[in-house]
């Protein structure tokens, strides 16, 4: 300001009005020039086009009722058949009358997910909550869940022995002794039960009607399938991922070749490979279930993809990280675990979540090997002679689902990246 | 890991040795190695087992007997009474063509979409936007379900079909267009096609030399269009100017003569571009967007127009950042190609499927697969590395 004006005196001018407010928002950003002012209108022009004819269609002609297709014929969008169907296309043959179990499934996941999608909920907590939210999960879906006394024991030794490696030098002696201690009942009742002195005891939960996988469909099939894929194949990828930064020449060429290997082929071959090949892989008699065959793909999969994110936040680190962490004398579990895997994967969680909703849509490829995932329900809800021709309307709303589910996953990736960088943000 | 930088200092204290870093190193690597090799054992002990049970025959013997299937869209001449090598092949070059033309489209329309979203247009950038969106947060194949299905409703039979000038006709056959007959004038007007463009990358490594040496700009686009679409043309003349077409027309329910494009390649090419192109969107904005803001700023200033701005300062910069990430879009293209078995185009997975129902034999085919995206990966990934290479910044 030049003219000196006594403090008390200052008048705000008004700005110029061809320069604020909707004209001058609209000025700046749609006529800025001759060019720009052209292309506005054709776009307007265009979009009016497509929005005017697309609601005619889906709403002012649109059927909300009807008793079977042929009511809808002539009409605009037959929003009926999904009226009709959407229960089959959430929950696929699940027996009618059992649908809130699934229904509740999918509230745990989404609960389960919603938890672990705020920082506060990122230590111990999680581990708890996905503990119990899986068994509610799978017991809803299951309605019944026997766990023998094999699997207890196994999973004993497997914590004490994770536990023991992972904190085997860090903890104090009381709870080294706890880990040392689970291990051993752990492998000492496997030895027994394998010679014959344990007999076969088991632990089965059953509160409701037992339902097999080949009857899931749906929303929930999608959602275990995507999230239990990606859960197991996390620790699988960090596996990997440290295998193939090692020195140790075996273990990096094995890492490297399965991660190149599947990462070379299409998902449906390993599909087509886990549905036809590992039938044959097992000895004969043993047979497992498709699902968990296709689950098995899944993870893989994704495991060679999220080996490659999680070396990407290990090169991230500089080198001087790995030098201090050796020159303080630690070993490599102490290294990995303590200095470089909390740094490594803060840096990888956003890029985590853009996998997980590319699984969460890759898991639409199962429908090849026969699995109703929720694409395949909607699909076959074309299938009913009484409502056929109407995909558009049935594809439409399996899009918006999707599109609900991984666009506010991907809102939340966008938002976690930036809380996360605010540290390094100047 | 500590092991090998430990292992590897010269003045070592003599350690036990179990706690000698080398020999952990090894002893671990040799478990591990174990364990994989116990597991393959495993797996291939059962297999053969199996195999032998089943009396699944094995060895790639099969790929010499008689396919017997159809195949919807060749490129070479293939009959059911072909080989199964033949029938794979036939596929693997579907599989190609799909994945060439993709890549080639989704480039055009993806870096067009993405340099929208940063128009200065409000309007422009919001659809461009939307349609990022739409397409990404959507399974590729419940687009191509779609489109297929609009594809095969939306468009009416053969005898309805709608008729452009009496040559295209639309329909939920596909699309059939006259084609000219062959004449071996076609086969030199390729030859001078190839050396038009070989011609155009020497003229235009002379004028940058030219440009370089003395300043003045030569209109190599010009001639470069000329040389590549002139040298076919003169040849066309040349030889005569065959003219002869072969017109679609209506015979029975369906179409005869002419070149039919199918409504499954359609849909599967559609989809892919559509889908792929949102990505590529993403990384061109965010190769833009990564540059610093003076790069624009002081193009603008010396007087480029905004065309001018992006062609010539913005975008050979950001290729640098855009090649690895867009390598691996390419790579997905070629993979998501092989959705085409869910809609019914006969690319190598579904000509493969089909072999494996027929002779029962898994392993084989699923081997080669594996081997054929193996090979197709790797050579795309070759390539890009080496574009890559080529326009890196070349430091001191």
């Amino acid at each position: 300001m030049t003219d000196v004006m006594p403090a008390g005196e200052r008048r705000q001018l008004a700005p110029p009005t061809v320069e604020t407010g909707v004209f001058g928002w609209m000025r700046k950003n749609l006529f800025s020039s001759w060019g720009n002012g052209i292309t506005t209108i054709v776009l307007i022009v265009v979009v009016a086009w497509i929005l005017s004819n697309f609601l005619h269609w889906a709403l002012f002609t649109a059927t909300f009722d009807a008793k079977s297709g042929a009511e809808c014929r002539g009409h605009g969008a037959c929003w009926a058949l999904i009226r009709e169907k959407y229960r089959y296309i959430f929950f696929g043959s699940f027996p009618y009358e059992q649908h809130w179990r699934p229904l509740f499934a999918v509230i745990a996941m989404l609960a389960m997910l919603i938890l672990s999608s705020d920082r506060r909920m990122w230590n111990k907590r999680l581990i708890a909550i996905w503990g119990i939210g899986s068994f509610i999960t799978f017991l809803l879906m299951f309605g019944e869940i026997s766990i023998s006394i094999s699997l207890i024991l196994f999973m004993a030794l497997a914590v004490g022995g994770l536990g023991m490696i992972l904190r085997g030098s860090i903890a104090p002696p009381a709870e080294l002794n706890g880990w040392r201690a689970l291990a051993g009942i752990g492998a000492v009742g496997l030895v027994l039960r394998m010679v014959g002195v344990l007999p076969a005891w088991g632990l089965a939960i059953a509160p409701f009607s037992y339902v097999e996988t080949g009857l899931w469909g749906g929303i929930p099939v999608t959602m275990i399938l995507a999230t239990y894929g990606l859960l197991f194949a996390f620790p699988f990828g960090i596996l990997l991922a440290l295998g193939r930064r090692s020195n140790l020449p075996l273990i990096k060429g094995l890492c490297v070749g399965f991660i190149e290997l599947i990462r070379g082929v299409p998902l449906i071959s390993l599909l087509i490979m886990a549905s036809v090949m590992l039938p044959l892989f097992l000895p004969s008699g043993m047979n497992i279930d498709k699902f968990l065959r296709a689950q098995v793909a899944v993870i893989l999969f994704a495991g060679a993809y999220i080996a490659e994110i999680i070396r990407g936040g290990l090169q991230s680190l500089p080198k001087g990280q790995f030098e201090a962490a050796d020159a303080v004398g630690l070993n490599y579990v102490q290294k990995t675990t303590l200095i470089i895997l909390p740094q490594a994967l803060r840096v990888v969680i956003p890029p985590l979540i853009n996998t997980f909703i590319g699984f969460f849509k890759d898991t639409s490829l199962v429908l090849i090997i026969g699995i109703f995932d929720f694409l395949n329900t909607a699909n076959q809800a074309l299938v009913d002679p009484n409502w056929a021709g109407f995909p558009g309307e049935v594809y439409l709303f399996a899009a918006f689902v999707y599109f609900c589910f991984c666009y506010s996953m991907s809102r939340y990736s966008k938002y976690l990246e930036i809380e996360l960088n605010k540290g390094t943000r100047r | 890991m500590a092991v090998g930088s430990l292992g590897s200092s010269t003045t070592r204290t003599k350690v036990a040795p179990w706690n000698d870093p080398v020999i952990r190193g090894w002893v671990f690597q040799i478990v591990v190695v174990g364990l994989v090799g116990l597991l393959a054992w495993f797996l291939v002990s059962n297999t053969i087992e199996n195999l032998q049970r089943q009396k699944i025959a094995s060895g790639f013997s099969y790929l010499h007997r008689e396919a017997g299937f159809e195949i919807g869209d060749t490129m070479i001449a293939y009959s059911p009474a072909s080989t199964y090598a033949r029938a794979i092949f036939v596929g693997m070059l579907n599989t190609l063509k799909v994945a060439v033309i993709g890549i080639f489209l989704s480039t055009i329309l993806g870096t067009m979409i993405g340099v929208g979203r940063l128009s200065p247009n409000w309007l422009l950038a919001k659809i461009c936007e939307c349609y990022v969106e739409m397409f990404r947060n959507v399974p590729l194949l419940l687009w191509l379900f779609l489109i297929y299905k609009l594809i095969s409703e939306a468009f009416p039979g053969p005898r309805q079909a709608i008729n452009v000038l009496n040559s295209f006709f639309l329909s939920n056959r596909g699309l059939y267009a006259p084609v000219p007959l062959a004449d071996p004038t076609y086969h030199w007007m390729g030859i001078a096609f190839l050396i038009g463009v070989v011609a155009t990358v020497f003229v235009k490594r002379w004028a940058k030399k030219r440009q370089d040496a003395t300043g003045q700009p030569f209109p190599t686009i010009k001639t470069g269009i000329g040389l590549i679409v002139g040298l076919p043309v003169i040849v066309w003349l040349l030889g005569g100017a065959p003219h002869h077409m072969s017109w679609p027309h209506l015979k029975g329910f369906n179409f005869d003569g002419g070149i039919v494009i199918q409504p499954e390649f359609t849909a599967l090419l559609i989809g892919l571009v559509l889908y792929t192109s949102a990505f590529v969107a993403e990384i061109v904005r965010s190769g833009i967007l990564a540059l610093h803001k003076g790069q624009s700023e002081a193009a603008s200033a010396l007087g480029l127009s905004r065309g001018q701005v992006m062609r010539l300062v913005l975008l050979p910069q950001a290729m640098r950042l855009i090649i690895p990430p867009m390598t691996s879009q390419y790579l997905n293209i070629t993979k998501n190609s092989s959705l085409a078995i869910a809609i019914g185009y006969p690319d190598l997975v579904a000509a493969v499927n089909v072999t494996i129902n027929q002779t029962g034999q898994a392993i084989e085919n699923i081997l080669i697969i594996m081997a054929a995206y193996l090979s197709v990966s790797l050579s795309i990934s070759a390539f890009m590395n080496w574009y890559n290479k080529r326009i890196a910044l070349r430091e001191r």
